[in-house]
């Protein structure tokens, strides 16, 4: 059984793990009564129980930066930009970034970690790769983060019985705007009445 | 059709080699001949006019079926076309579900499905239909809209409901054909043999879930649109006046592939898996999500789920 949230610090959290630890060993001990089911076919992807995904084996495309602005510490040396930790209204430089989520006082070192700028970190200061930044996410929806693990949340792509592909949390919604943006729709059917079926349909 | 019985006949005791094969001419000759004049359709040629039900060839027969198939679709398209055979997978049910909480009603499916499956671009054919329903009616058909073109989705107070084949356990459709052209498979994939169906549309009438497709025309697939891997009983191009239905692209689940849907969906709505896998994410929504059956008084017992992932 692999801990599904790791290094998280906060007591909420903490208590949001041990429910889902609960629900996993129900879950898994209501499927140890039940009775094996004929032998299946390769069941690559089906071979941990859901939940037990080792979020580490999960390959994940690169997460989308703009283009030239990672590594950060191209500008965030200490040197060309000094540190400056006060919470501010950003105006030279990525002043296109609209900060939508959550509460209004979040910013950006809230997720960017200060001292180690090519890398995020967790409310307990532990650093994270911006490649395994669903960790950073799942801190505050645990929900999602879990369902993802056994490719609810999300789209996974590849073969159901082996080798899938995940996404990134911010692969689909901006981490500084989650909301999934609307889509234009493709065309409609055409209409029964405006079929041209009659003598084979158009030539 | 009576002469189309298809229980092996011992054949007559002779004595002489060529007795047999003399009568055997002869019966190909006058049902050719029957053939000819009942189809009088340039068409249809006589060896697919003669063609058994799917279920009933042979492995020789089918081998020779196919390799014609995929000479007139060469020479149809003029380019290379493979029709496989591709055996169900032991132990594998399909099973599909899909998220109502999270389709946006971009319809990015229904496209995907039509370039995969290779249906008919005019006359148009599409196997997914997408609802826009009311959010204050809940799952009503009859307030549906499957016709709606805003210039974004999704609209304010409605939710969107894709309807495609259910794949029943107890399909109304397979019960309704007078030819048996259409049946369940042992991995629970409703196909149609679309060289033995007669096209006279009871399974349409039949389905709940308005699933089926008609070629009322002579299909229209330009070349450069052509999908050209294709299965017997899945996306091989047909011909006008048979039935066609989704098969959760038999010819890439069979093969371990998710079905195009699932990989064109933008907001990763759709999950398909083995039901008889319990580790499958489509065992994780069954167990875990709130999930329904459409129509599921009918008792049609399908394995398309509908759930709220939220």
């Amino acid at each position: 059984m692999v801990v599904v949230s790791r290094g998280v610090g906060l007591g909420r959290h903490a208590r949001t793990a041990t429910t889902v630890l609960a629900l996993l060993l129900a879950s898994s001990a209501l499927r140890a009564q039940t009775p094996a089911p004929a032998p299946t076919a390769q069941t690559g992807g089906g071979k941990e129980a859901p939940g037990e995904v080792d979020p580490k084996q999960i390959q994940v495309p690169p997460p989308p930066f703009t283009e030239g602005i990672f590594p950060c510490t191209q500008c965030h040396d200490g040197k060309t930009v000094k540190l400056n930790t006060t919470r501010r209204k950003l105006v030279d430089m990525h002043d296109d970034i609209v900060l939508k989520h959550g509460p209004e006082n979040r910013w950006c070192l809230d997720c960017h970690s200060a001292e180690h700028r090519d890398q995020l970190h967790l409310v307990d200061g532990t650093l994270i790769d911006f490649s395994r930044s669903f960790v950073l996410c799942g801190q505050c929806h645990g929900d999602k983060y879990r369902d993802w693990k056994v490719g609810v949340h999300g789209k996974r792509t590849g073969h159901w019985n082996g080798e899938k592909q995940y996404l990134l949390c911010v692969n689909c919604h901006n981490p500084h705007s989650p909301h999934f943006k609307p889509l234009k729709p493709l065309p409609p059917p055409t209409k029964p009445s405006d079929i041209e079926a009659y003598q084979g349909g158009k030539p | 059709m009576s002469d189309h019985t298809r229980e092996p006949e011992p054949t007559p005791a002779c004595e002489e080699p060529q007795c047999g094969s003399r009568r055997t001419f002869i019966q190909a000759a006058g049902m050719a001949a029957v053939a000819a004049a009942l189809t009088g359709c340039k068409n249809l040629s006589t060896e697919e006019f003669l063609q058994h039900n799917f279920r009933e060839l042979s492995k020789d027969e089918l081998k020779e079926i196919i390799a014609r198939l995929e000479k007139e679709y060469a020479a149809k398209f003029g380019k290379k076309v493979t029709v496989s055979n591709t055996p169900p997978l032991p132990g594998v049910v399909f099973g599909y579900a899909l998220d109502l909480s999270r389709c946006i009603g971009c319809r990015r499916c229904v496209y995907a499905c039509v370039k995969e499956n290779n249906q008919s671009r005019d006359p148009q054919i599409q196997w997914i239909r997408v609802l826009q329903m009311d959010k204050e009616e809940g799952v009503n058909v009859l307030h549906a809209d499957p016709y709606y073109n805003p210039p974004e989705v999704p609209q304010e107070g409605h939710f969107y409901m894709p309807v495609q084949c259910h794949q029943c356990k107890n399909p109304p459709c397979v019960k309704v054909c007078p030819v048996k052209a259409t049946w369940q498979e042992p991995d629970g994939i409703t196909v149609v043999d679309y060289n033995w169906c007669i096209g006279c549309r009871y399974c349409m009438a039949a389905c709940p879930y308005g699933a089926r497709r008609f070629n009322w025309g002579e299909p229209h697939l330009p070349v450069e649109d052509l999908n050209p891997v294709t299965e017997y009983l899945g996306n091989r191009p047909r011909s006008k006046g048979v039935v066609e239905k989704c098969t959760f692209c038999i010819q890439r689940t069979r093969k371990g592939l998710y079905p195009a849907c699932v990989e064109a969906c933008p907001t990763g709505t759709r999950k398909f898996g083995n039901l008889l896998d319990p580790g499958s994410e489509i065992r994780y929504v069954i167990e875990n999500k709130r999930v329904f059956l459409f129509k599921e008084d009918l008792n049609t017992q399908p394995k398309f789920f509908y759930f709220y992932g939220v």
